[in-house]
């Protein structure tokens, strides 16, 4: 396994912190979100994408004969990590990582010839329209795919899908078979999101990043959009849900690593009775706590990705130990790291509340930490 | 076929033929343990048996050189020989404080006569060391340890007091922490000795804990005569010696923790509360036992990237601090977790159905690993210090 970088990662690493630090920095951010009527339409800065496709990382996990650098999963959590120190906002997640591999892993050759070099090149934008309740659950997709044809016909109601306002095309999960909470019946179909019946809307979130709500009403598509096999969905998304799990986390280990990093800056500088604060036993002790955390996480983080890159048959008791660890472990560094700026953390101009908003929406992606300790449990037997 | 793999197939065979059957079931209490020594008693003639095989192979200490009692092996052949070993569930042939604490300090800090005099009989199992290192007064804050050692030109005399002497009144010899200077900072003046605890003027008393045990004593030294070559490192410069040593005793200490029941705690509440519709029938606690075991989990996984990311045997440094910090606090939430799912059952102290009241002495020795070796305070401190290099740490 894993756990330390080789001297290819580490170049990687180095190269993505300063890509992002440059290219995409909270700065960014601030820009992008703008104010109500006068915000980014796209929520990402469409020049980017393309300059991440020029580098190699929106084909990250495809393979060269589809135009990608098939690095594997550890050099996109490395990216994914250096996203979350800088707070970038682009559709990594959602079309590098989700649709990649779920094209990768489920698409014929003829849906991987036709979606991957674009995905690599940066020329088109996915999302993945999964989750339809209040809290992340796969098997209760109630949205229905019916035989209608030579096609389907697709109803139902999607929510937090990720980049779902700009995507070019959608993955959905649809129930062709089963009940409510059943594993097995679910399909997954490649939709375009201009087709008749479909209803977007964009929803702002608290971390300013993007999602949207999609409304599919008695939507037709044809046979060949079906991705994967028939009623055996989960098949693929179990691999893609480990996959953006795992980024997830990786992402969270960024942004919690530098949610802390700027937290002890602040307790060096910042004097209160006299006294810089970061003398105080009260914040040191916590401040060790937290990095002792924060490599606990780390590990985590590493042995999920190392995990998928080794087709380990654990893949998903890793995945959900990492996201589990890394949804407690960011929180705590995010809270903590408000409470230590003090009021100034409590403004918008300080950037600490930017993190923990973020930190906020990743600990709901895909699951958070007590739906994946539920988990981890029911796959140890209790 | 790599070398190394030619060394799993000697080991494997060496093993099968060496290792005696009683000697790969899992240890279950303190008698089980082999501490060697010069008044060691045997549990059982198969226990002499693999100690013997061990000795004779340099087992005991894989990594040491041969003229020392060790194998000389390499980093990853000693990864190979654990692997091994923990296949077939084998023990450890002998538990050494001298081992663990004072063998690396002597390879590091010791004169080859001390090496020489001193290691092998350490190999063989032949010689049980204490270490003199707390006072009364000298705990967290060590370095104002005052154990006064006097030159008295051919040798040294030793007057003071030690406590939370690990074993004191079983071991043969001890390294111990003695002040040569109190003239400047606290720092300086210390050395670093070993004597013999037969010597006169020396006197150890067990100390009864709440777990009901004695593991620890109290130790007196009055008039006790030290010879200068046994006086390891730089005279008042002990306290390198001391702070290199401690390194790894945090590392063994942070790392040892979870090695105390092989069994997942998952297992022993779902035997003790059971299951309904496949869940533990506790629910709160199962969610509780959860975030233990993925802490437990990443943390193991920790341990091993630190120790791969560490430069074949370099010292992890204040990481060790961390470690030590996160095994010894995550070792006393896991035998809370284990006492909530033992119930009334974990309560008993006095009888055979307990194993004589394993559970809940264990559960009160696992409040000591967040004290010794260093508080989890002091490890704050170190990793504010020296890692975070926060003012004033």
């Amino acid at each position: 396994m894993g756990l330390v970088l080789n001297e290819d990662e580490v170049m990687l690493r180095d190269t993505a912190e300063g890509f992002f630090k440059e290219k995409a920095p909270v700065k960014q951010l601030r820009e992008l979100r703008g104010s109500p009527g006068n915000r980014d339409e796209t929520g990402f800065d469409r020049g980017l994408w393309s300059e991440m496709a020029d580098m190699g990382f929106a084909g990250i996990v495809i393979d060269e004969d589809h135009g990608g650098v098939d690095m594997g999963f550890m050099a996109a959590g490395l990216v994914a990590e250096q996203m979350g120190r800088n707070l970038s906002a682009s559709p990594f997640l959602s079309t590098a990582i989700l649709a990649a591999t779920a094209i990768r892993e489920g698409g014929t050759a003829e849906q991987k010839s036709e979606w991957l070099p674009k995905i690599a090149g940066g020329k088109a934008i996915f999302a993945l329209a999964l989750d339809e309740g209040v809290k992340h659950n796969p098997a209760g997709t109630s949205t229905t795919a019916v035989k209608s044809g030579n096609g389907f016909k697709l109803n139902g109601h999607k929510a937090m899908v990720v980049d779902g306002h700009v995507a070019d095309a959608l993955i959905v999960a649809a129930r062709t078979s089963g009940e409510d909470g059943d594993e097995a019946g679910i399909s997954l179909f490649i939709v375009d999101p201009k087709t008749k019946g479909i209803e977007t809307e964009r929803t702002i979130m608290v971390d300013q990043h993007n999602a949207a709500r999609i409304d599919l009403n008695d939507v037709e598509v044809s046979g060949d959009a079906l991705l994967g096999s028939l009623d055996d969905g989960m098949e693929v998304l179990g691999k893609v849900l480990n996959a953006g799990r795992a980024a997830v986390a990786a992402e969270l280990l960024g942004a919690g690593a530098q949610a802390f990093q700027d937290t002890v800056g602040y307790i060096k500088e910042r004097k209160q009775f006299g006294k810089i604060i970061g003398e105080y036993q009260a914040l040191q002790h916590r401040a060790s706590h937290m990095y002792t955390e924060l490599e606990i996480a780390r590990s985590a983080v590493y042995a999920a990705l190392s995990a998928l890159d080794g087709n380990d048959p654990k893949s998903d008791l890793y995945c959900a130990m990492a996201k589990a660890k890394l949804g407690s472990v960011a929180k705590l560094v995010s809270q903590e790291g408000v409470q230590m700026f003090g009021g100034v953390g409590m403004t918008d101009e300080y950037d600490i509340g930017l993190y923990m908003k973020r930190i906020r929406v990743l600990q709901e992606l895909f699951g958070d930490a007590h739906y994946h300790m539920n988990g981890f449990a029911k796959a140890n037997s209790f | 076929m790599s070398d190394l793999d030619t060394f799993r197939t000697e080991t494997r065979a060496w093993l099968e033929e060496n290792c005696p059957a009683e000697m790969r079931v899992p240890v279950t209490s303190d008698k089980d343990l082999c501490w060697g020594g010069r008044n060691w008693k045997f549990s059982s003639p198969a226990q002499k048996q693999w100690l013997e095989n061990c000795v004779a192979k340099g087992y005991t200490v894989p990594t040491w050189p041969k003229e020392l009692g060790g194998a000389g092996l390499t980093r990853k052949e000693e990864g190979v020989l654990k692997k091994e070993m923990a296949r077939i569930g084998a023990r450890s042939p002998l538990s050494s404080f001298g081992i663990w604490m004072l063998g690396p300090a002597l390879l590091k800090f010791g004169t080859e006569e001390q090496k020489l005099e001193f290691l092998p009989p350490v190999a063989r199992g032949e010689i049980r060391w204490c270490q003199g290192y707390s006072e009364p007064s000298a705990g967290s804050d060590l370095a104002s340890l005052a154990t006064k050692c006097e030159d008295r030109g051919d040798h040294f005399i030793v007057n003071g007091q030690k406590v939370w002497t690990s074993y004191a009144d079983q071991a043969d010899w001890i390294f111990c922490l003695v002040r040569t200077d109190n003239t400047g900072k606290k720092h300086h003046g210390i050395s670093f000795v070993l004597f013999d605890m037969e010597t006169p003027g020396v006197e150890a008393k067990p100390i009864k804990l709440i777990s009901g045990r004695s593991p620890f004593c109290e130790t007196f030294f009055e008039d006790v005569r030290v010879e200068k070559k046994n006086l390891v490192g730089t005279r008042d410069k002990g306290w390198d010696v001391a702070k290199y040593l401690l390194t790894h005793e945090r590392e063994m200490i942070g790392g040892q923790s979870l090695q105390g029941l092989a069994r997942p705690t998952h297992e022993l509440a779902a035997a003790s509360l059971g299951l309904e519709d496949g869940k533990l029938a506790d629910p709160m606690l199962r969610g509780d036992i959860a975030e233990m075991e993925i802490d437990e989990w990443a943390f193991n996984l920790t341990v091993g990237r630190k120790l791969a990311e560490a430069k074949a045997g370099a010292s992890l440094g204040a990481d060790s601090s961390m470690l030590k910090y996160y095994g010894t606090e995550l070792n006393k939430r896991k035998f809370e977790l284990m006492m909530d799912a033992a119930g009334h059952e974990g309560l008993e102290w006095e009888s055979e159905r307990s194993n004589e009241g394993k559970l809940s002495r264990s559960w009160l020795r696992t409040k000591g690993n967040s004290i010794e070796g260093g508080t989890s305070e002091v490890q704050l401190n170190i990793i504010s210090k020296h890692i975070l290099q926060l003012p004033g740490a």
